[in-house]
């Protein structure tokens, strides 16, 4: 085959089938898409776990499950434990009748299988199952300049963004192929220069933005660009502290959700910016202003997709990403004192708060769990998007707080006080 | 007849008629629903066609994509994306061809390699055709692919 970046004669090896047919195809993949880059090297991935964002066991993956096959079958298998995504299904989550049939029957009848196959892979447990690897609680948290071959836009947004680890926005199956041969092509967030942002984003609003809004307002206008965005550490601080990251994961996903941001940098807070200031922005950087108009203008466009747009929501979601701990302890408090505040006892919408199985198990630990329970609230460890990725759900009316949600799904988007609000409400 | 020259990513010849998308196309959100669920009994809506199911995409939503030559800037969205379109491939629900008018973005390339390396007929991919390509095709024009990335629109 024909490429044009320098391999190393282990490397040219591996491509010549040294290691196997299996391994040779690996290798091609990964040249051929590094050539696409224009990639000069393959560089090692020097994290010690890897993130997966194929968790689920959609019968109509199987081109995925059968290449899993053939991987394992041919000894390439990953070279570092890894993470993967949440998983589709929790019996704790409410579901009617038809929706369990077409759930279990239908949509996820490979999830053992494939369970199983990611467990052959090198999955790291079962409690690894999380968009959130990156929690103290499951501890997958990459050190400063890492490379990483992890996929799942809002992991790997995060883990460039907050952490300072390199990576690709890399495809699922792809982030797979780096970990097995313990190589990524260099190209792209890994080298300095692409590191460098294109846009500076000026937020001049009135209060504290709305993250999930923000992020998707910055997604949709500098797409898979870098952004260099001023102003928020007014209103964020300039420590990275449990809420500081919390804020940054929810604005990360919705930056790469609504439009495809792989790293941002947040002046005087995140580790480059603070590192390099504004010798981080690139010559000739476009500018984009956010003010409240903005913010305003942004949410109002979002479509409604529900078919009766008054519907009383049979369901709402919070925590896509996964909730951290300190979130959940919020919620929990703001919806036992609005339930109270309302005279009530129970939430008036079936709600569930999403979180990684890590941190699930830490929060079980406190009081505020029975506290919880109390509200009426599920906690669960499912994906939302996997949930409502099917055509019942598209006729049921959900909210949620997620801007990736309400983008994959016909989920219907409203701020976290506005969700508050409904929720411990009376329903209409 | 206009032709444009960009960068072969996955070689190969076709001719289809063109599907538009000037934004962002966001591959998961576009083809999830009819992959998955374009031929189950009941709940399905037997979309061989694989309809676009992108409610951001006003170009393409509701809008065929198999077997069309999808023109766009570039795709957007999960980093499910590429696997998505490998599996769309190994499916035979893929458009003809996909043409951009922007550099690829990793996640279209890794489903365009991994479609090259690990199925038996690639789908042709061509980067870098230019902002003036996706300012002159429309929808149900006649596109033919070559071999060395030219692209002829009737």
């Amino acid at each position: 085959m024909k490429y044009n970046m320098t391999l190393t004669p282990e490397e040219e090896a591996i491509l010549n089938g040294s290691q196997g047919e299996t391994m040779a195809k690996v290798m091609k993949t990964l040249v051929l898409y590094g050539d696409a880059f224009g990639a000069t090297k393959m560089v090692p991935v020097n994290s010690e776990k890897g993130h997966l964002v194929t968790s689920f066991g959609l019968k109509v993956m199987k081109p995925v499950y059968s290449l899993m096959d053939q991987l394992i079958e041919g000894g390439a298998l990953s070279k570092q434990k890894f993470s993967v995504d949440p998983k589709p299904l929790d019996p704790n989550v409410p579901a009617n009748f038809l929706q369990k049939v077409i759930f279990n029957k239908f949509m996820y009848s490979m999830q053992d299988s494939y369970d199983k196959q990611l467990a052959e892979m090198g999955l790291l447990d079962d409690k690894s199952y999380t968009c959130t690897c990156y929690m103290d609680e499951v501890g997958n948290i990459p050190n400063k300049n890492e490379v990483l071959s992890w996929a799942e836009s809002s992991a790997v947004v995060y883990a460039n963004s907050v952490l300072g680890a390199r990576c690709n926005r890399n495809s699922g199956i792809i982030e797979l192929f780096g970990s097995i041969v313990g190589k990524v092509p260099y190209f792209g967030l890994l080298t300095d220069e692409g590191r460098k942002a294109t846009w500076i984003v000026e937020v001049k609003t009135t209060k504290k933005p709305e993250a999930q809004i923000l992020g998707s307002a910055i997604g949709m206008k500098v797409m898979e660009d870098v952004p260099f965005v001023k102003g928020l550490d007014k209103w964020i601080g300039t420590e990275l502290d449990g809420d500081t990251k919390a804020y940054l994961k929810d604005f990360g996903a919705a930056t790469a959700s609504n439009g495809a941001v792989g790293l941002y940098h947040i002046e005087n807070l995140t580790p480059e910016a603070v590192e390099m200031g504004e010798n981080l922005i690139a010559e000739n950087a476009q500018v984009y202003v956010i003010d409240d108009a903005e913010l305003e203008r942004v949410q109002a466009n979002y479509p409604v997709m529900w078919k009766d747009k008054e519907a009383t929501p049979k369901l709402c979601f919070v925590g896509c990403p996964h909730l951290s701990h300190a979130q959940l302890i919020e919620w929990t408090d703001n919806v036992a004192e609005g339930l109270k505040k309302n005279g009530l006892k129970k939430v008036s919408i079936p709600t569930v708060f999403t979180a990684a199985p890590g941190v699930i198990e830490e929060f079980e630990k406190t009081p505020y769990a029975a506290k919880l329970k109390e509200t009426g609230v599920v906690l669960s460890y499912i994906c939302p998007l996997m949930y409502m990725n099917n055509p019942l759900c598209k006729s049921m009316p959900v909210i949620t707080n997620s801007n990736k949600l309400r983008t994959y799904t016909t989920s219907r988007y409203y701020r976290s006080d506005e969700i508050l609000d409904i929720i411990t409400k009376e329903a209409k | 007849m206009k032709q444009f020259k960009g960068r072969p990513v996955v070689a190969g010849e076709c001719t289809a008629e063109a599907l538009v998308s000037h934004g962002g196309f966001n591959t998961l959100a576009s083809f999830q629903n009819a992959l998955q669920f374009g031929d189950m009994p009941l709940i399905g809506d037997k979309d061989k066609e694989t309809k676009c199911g992108d409610q951001n995409n006003a170009d393409l939503y509701n809008k065929p994509m198999a077997r069309k030559a999808l023109c766009l800037p570039q795709t957007i969205g999960s980093t499910t994306g590429g696997m998505v379109l490998y599996c769309a491939k190994v499916l035979e629900r893929n458009p003809a061809c996909m043409l951009f008018s922007e550099h690829i973005d990793s996640l279209a390339a890794a489903g365009a390699v991994l479609g090259a390396v690990w199925t038996d007929s690639p789908m042709p991919v061509v980067d870098c055709l230019g902002e003036e390509f996706l300012n002159y095709v429309k929808d149900g024009m006649k596109i033919t692919v070559d071999e060395d990335g030219t692209v002829t629109i009737d």
